[in-house]
């Protein structure tokens, strides 16, 4: 992975997944990203698909498009993801489903759908999913949003088992807070509370994530999977 | 946090699928065989009758995830359309479509044949 490939990163309309897009076209990669709605930026070098990450024809359209452009995907970075804050007593199942949805089947389907393509063109490749600080701290009020992130933690085990044949390495980041629309409507005195339970007690950044990833891309971590980095010392 | 479902810009090969005959499906199930057996040490014989799984299968586990994503690579390079060989349909129906090459290929012409 020491020379950039293409790379696939999904929700990149705004927020994390724009900063990783913009980082990694910079370091020369061929980066396509996916979201729900347009964005409101272009960038040489990114090239940007419309797509609901838990649509699965949507999603296989996405990737027969990437194979026919490109050949290849060296790279996957599943970031899209969505919270709603609320205690399990107010949770809708709607709202429920709709973060199952987005962040379990959405993590799903592009890991298959990438390491179908990356075991295809028989290169390997690199999958990193997205957990979350609030499944090991048990966080009140993210019941919805901790547990699918316990699926993509499990996920991305089991697959990192299943995919080291095809010399594929999947791992995780799990951020802690970090100022994005994610967290707009957490309030102040539950993030401080939060904060307080890291070792290292500040909101992250999106270059502590980025630097996560850019350790599960080196060449040399090929030896690296089914792990989980939690920031922040959690 | 209700979310309208967005399709991917279709591309003019997913608006109109070419038909599949079980000729033209049988001919890119063989080629895929054949890009299987130049890097497997184990070989699957290009042939209908050719078992696939179970005991006197011509291929393990692992070597049926590798042949399926050889199949679909293929088909979706000769038919232009996704392939998915594991939707539930395959996984739920009683016979399965991997026991053997030349039910591979019927189901593949059952899927491609699908309307879209």
């Amino acid at each position: 992975m020491s020379t950039p490939g293409v790379m696939l990163i999904t929700g990149t309309r705004k927020g994390i997944g724009r900063y990783l897009a913009e980082r990694y076209v910079a370091a020369g990669w061929r980066v396509v990203g996916c979201s729900r709605g347009k964005p409101d930026w272009t960038l040489a070098g990114y090239e940007h698909f419309e797509a609901d990450v838990a649509d699965e024809k949507a999603v296989q359209a996405m990737f027969l498009a990437v194979r026919k452009r490109h050949g290849r995907l060296d790279a996957l970075v599943n970031n899209a993801g969505i919270a709603s804050m609320n205690h399990v007593l107010l949770t809708p199942l709607a709202t429920l489903q709709a973060i199952l949805s987005t962040n379990v089947v959405g993590t799903f389907l592009f890991c298959r759908e990438a390491a179908r393509l990356m075991s295809q063109e028989k290169r390997g490749g690199r999958i990193v999913n997205f957990a979350t600080v609030a499944t090991p701290l048990k966080l009140e009020g993210e019941a919805a949003y901790a547990a699918s992130k316990a699926a993509v933690v499990s996920l991305t085990e089991v697959m990192a088992r299943e995919l080291a044949p095809f010399s594929i390495t999947v791992n995780a980041v799990g951020p802690t807070p970090i100022e994005t629309d994610l967290i707009r409507s957490v309030p102040k005195a539950k993030m401080d509370a939060l904060i307080a339970r890291q070792a290292l007690p500040r909101m992250g950044t999106m270059e502590d994530v980025a630097n996560v990833i850019d350790f599960f891309l080196r060449k040399e971590s090929d030896f690296i999977t089914g792990q989980v980095v939690y920031l922040g010392g959690v | 946090m209700a979310r309208r479902i967005a399709q991917a810009h279709p591309t003019p090969e997913t608006r109109f699928p070419m038909a599949a005959s079980a000729e033209d499906v049988t001919r890119s199930v063989f080629a895929a065989l054949a890009e299987y057996n130049a890097s497997e040490t184990t070989q699957v014989p290009p042939a209908a009758g050719t078992v696939l799984l179970g005991p006197e299968g011509a291929v393990d586990s692992l070597g049926l995830v590798r042949l399926v994503m050889l199949v679909e690579r293929r088909a979706q390079d000769d038919f232009g359309v996704p392939v998915s060989l594991t939707d539930e349909k395959a996984m739920s129906q009683r016979n399965s479509p991997f026991r053997s090459v030349g039910a591979l290929v019927e189901y593949l012409v059952q899927q491609l044949n699908e309307p879209r």
